[in-house]
């Protein structure tokens, strides 16, 4: 059993990050994140583990200096929240085109602009439709507690070098303040020089004579090259679709209603639960955990089950464009949602259900 | 049947006096006849493979006209974005002290989109090698102005000459990064002539020698000609580079083991 502790959500990303072999975190202070990198260097994870730390000049920077040390097999994360995201979205791109494994962050403020320091969900869109440019996906991941915060990492990391891809993690400011219990999984060892050269072989690591030269891009200047890049990276995101779905459910087998919703949502949506089902309202609550690859199949096999469903959000309606897509048009589904760094009570999502699905 | 004859008479090992190094792949470049790009290139690649060090090197492109410098350059490479050469470079070198780490970037990519990059990397002293081709010009993307275009000098978005009143004034971001105190060795060089091909290549030896001993950046500046950019022949380039180009962006060394050896003056 690992070691249990008590922590905010920032630090257990932090603290994860060594735990599971990172090399090497880039990141610049923004609100409500700052305790990531202030944690790591604290920590000097570089006498813990060998793991870097550095500063960066801006989010742009950061994120190319993932890219860069992603392109030679190395384990790397950084941080930020929604503006620091913004900037940082020509890298990611970047990173998805030359099928670069990289771990983000974002603890997600209300916008838009400079908007608030506040708990937001309203990045998913951003998330999970790509975010920057041309056709590409990220595997984004919607921790709902502290301890999803420190096993995301883990599960992020895993994944993006599975499969070649930037992986996010979408929290919130709330689930980056607040401090819960959390077991904290045994330390995985960083890898040596030999092992990362033979578990990712595409890697720019030096070129031997035994061996091509490697080249790490996104650029292919010939339509039909660049049209086959594209073919390959929409194989790969068909591959995440398939064997990646994570969600979880709440009082389903009963339900007459569902909420669905991700992340803190889905934390307020159990208490709205236990107050609706005190009233005798049979409802359920349906929790995407990776947001891209969505669980398309499962909530179209509950919306059989169900007479209606309520989203409940951090955004003016996100997420529930896919819960639509997967459902279809045969109950009703509607969106309750607040922003600007609002975090809608478990009363009013109570009121939302029976007004807006069960009256409506 | 007359080929072959040829090539075994005259292609003999006491015969040859130069081969292009195996570290330049055997394709045609890129570039257009007279540019300096591939010199820089031939130069650098030479280099790696006198100081036998090409397994250890890892050599990050630019966007520009050397966004394919990969392609030519037989190491591993990865292409950054437009700019972002320096930040990729910083955590390479940081995960791989003991690599030998280089950049490759023209004057748009180091001094304009990339400026903040740049500075940084070299405020911090970061252990790598920068190589800088100082065209004046946007080259690939059909010769606009650059941040380092001179007074009066046209470009396509400066077609009556760059105005230096509402166009801003040419950068010698090189004059700059010499006094940043991270910085340990500056120079500038060109390669138009055997002469100063020769210096460039010293140079740019001095440059990876120095990271073996962790000593900052080493920033290497070409002064280089874009004859299309700039509309003129090669040779007509060359001159005009010579008399226009030199006296804004005087050659010679700037900083040396962490001394300033020149007036370094940003503006002169
Ligand atoms: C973000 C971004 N903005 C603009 C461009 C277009 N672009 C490509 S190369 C270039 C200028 C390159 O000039 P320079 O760095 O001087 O290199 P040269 O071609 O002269 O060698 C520009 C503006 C781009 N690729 N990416
Ligand atoms: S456009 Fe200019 S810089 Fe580019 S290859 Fe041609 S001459 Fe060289
Ligand atoms: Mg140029």
């Amino acid at each position: 059993m690992g070691e249990l502790r008590l922590m905010k959500g920032n630090e257990a990303v932090a603290e994860a990050a060594i735990r599971a072999g990172c090399d090497g975190y880039f990141g610049y202070p923004i609100t409500p994140q700052s305790e990531v990198m202030e944690y790591l260097m604290a920590e000097k994870p570089h006498e813990r583990t060998g793991m870097v730390v550095l500063q960066a000049e801006s989010e742009t920077a950061s994120i190319n200096m993932l890219y860069g040390a992603a392109g030679t097999g190395k384990m790397v994360m950084t941080s930020s929240s929604s503006p620091g995201i913004s900037l940082m979205q020509e890298g990611i791109s970047y990173m998805a085109g030359a099928e670069l494994p990289a771990v983000i962050v974002n603890v997600v403020r209300g916008g838009p602009g400079l908007g608030t320091i506040q708990p937001s969900q309203a990045d998913y869109f951003q998330a999970v439709k790509g975010g920057g440019h041309g056709d590409y996906k990220m595997i984004v991941l919607a921790p709902a507690s502290v301890q999803e915060m420190c096993d995301h990492v883990k599960l992020a990391f895993e994944l993006a070098f599975k499969y070649r891809t930037p992986a996010m993690i979408l929290s919130d400011g709330a689930i980056g303040q607040m401090m819960e219990k959390v077991v904290l999984f045994d330390p995985i060892p960083r890898r040596t020089e030999a092992e990362l050269i033979s578990q990712n072989p595409w890697a720019a690591t030096g070129k031997p004579k035994t061996r091509e030269h490697i080249i790490i891009t996104s650029l292919d200047l010939d339509p039909a090259g660049q049209e086959r890049v594209n073919l390959k990276l929409q194989a790969k995101y068909r591959k995440i679709q398939e064997n990646e779905v994570l969600y979880e459910t709440l009082g389903v087998d009963d339900a007459e209603y569902l909420f669905v919703a991700f992340g803190l949502s889905a934390r307020i949506c159990q208490k709205s639960m236990d107050l609706a089902r005190a009233k005798g309202i049979k409802v359920g609550l349906f929790r995407p955990i990776t947001l891209f690859p969505f669980p398309e199949k499962q909530m179209n096999a509950i919306g059989k089950k169900v007479k209606g469903m309520l989203v409940v959000e951090m955004n003016a309606g996100q997420m529930i464009e896919d819960v639509k897509l997967s459902v279809g048009c045969s109950i009703k589904i509607e969106h309750f949602g607040r922003f600007g760094g609002i975090i809608p009570t478990p009363d009013e999502v109570v009121k939302a259900l029976e007004t807006q699905i069960i009256g409506g | 049947m007359e080929e072959p004859f040829v090539k075994t008479q005259i292609r003999k090992d006491e015969n040859i006096v130069y081969k292009r190094t195996s570290l330049l792949v055997d394709r045609p470049l890129s570039y257009c006849p007279g540019c300096g790009h591939g010199v820089v290139h031939r130069m650098l690649m030479e280099t790696l493979e006198e100081m036998g060090i090409q397994d250890k090197t890892i050599g990050v492109s630019p966007v520009g006209c050397s966004v394919l410098a990969y392609d030519f350059m037989n190491i591993d490479m990865i292409g950054a974005a437009h700019g972002r050469a320096p930040a990729l470079a910083t955590a390479i070198k940081r995960l791989w002290p003991d690599k030998f780490v280089f950049t490759y970037q023209g004057d748009g990519d180091l001094a304009a989109i990339g400026t903040a990059e740049t500075i940084h990397a070299c405020n911090r002293g970061e252990n790598f090698t920068i190589i800088f081709i100082n065209n004046g010009i946007y080259g690939m993307t059909g010769g606009q102005m650059a941040p380092t275009t001179l007074p009066g000098m046209r470009s396509s978005t400066s077609p009556y000459g760059r105005n230096v009143l509402t166009m801003g004034h040419p950068l010698k971001i090189t004059e700059l990064i010499a006094n940043l105190p991270g910085v340990n060795y500056v120079t500038r060089q060109a390669v138009h002539t055997p002469n100063h091909v020769r210096k460039t290549k010293k140079a740019i030896r001095k440059a990876l020698e120095q990271q073996k001993e962790n000593k900052g950046i080493a920033f290497i500046e070409v002064v280089s000609n874009c004859n299309s950019g700039w509309k003129m022949t090669p040779v007509q380039s060359n001159k005009w580079m010579e008399e226009n180009m030199f006296p804004f962006y005087p050659l010679g060394d700037i900083k040396v083991d962490g001394k300033l050896v020149q007036s370094s003056e940003v503006a002169k």
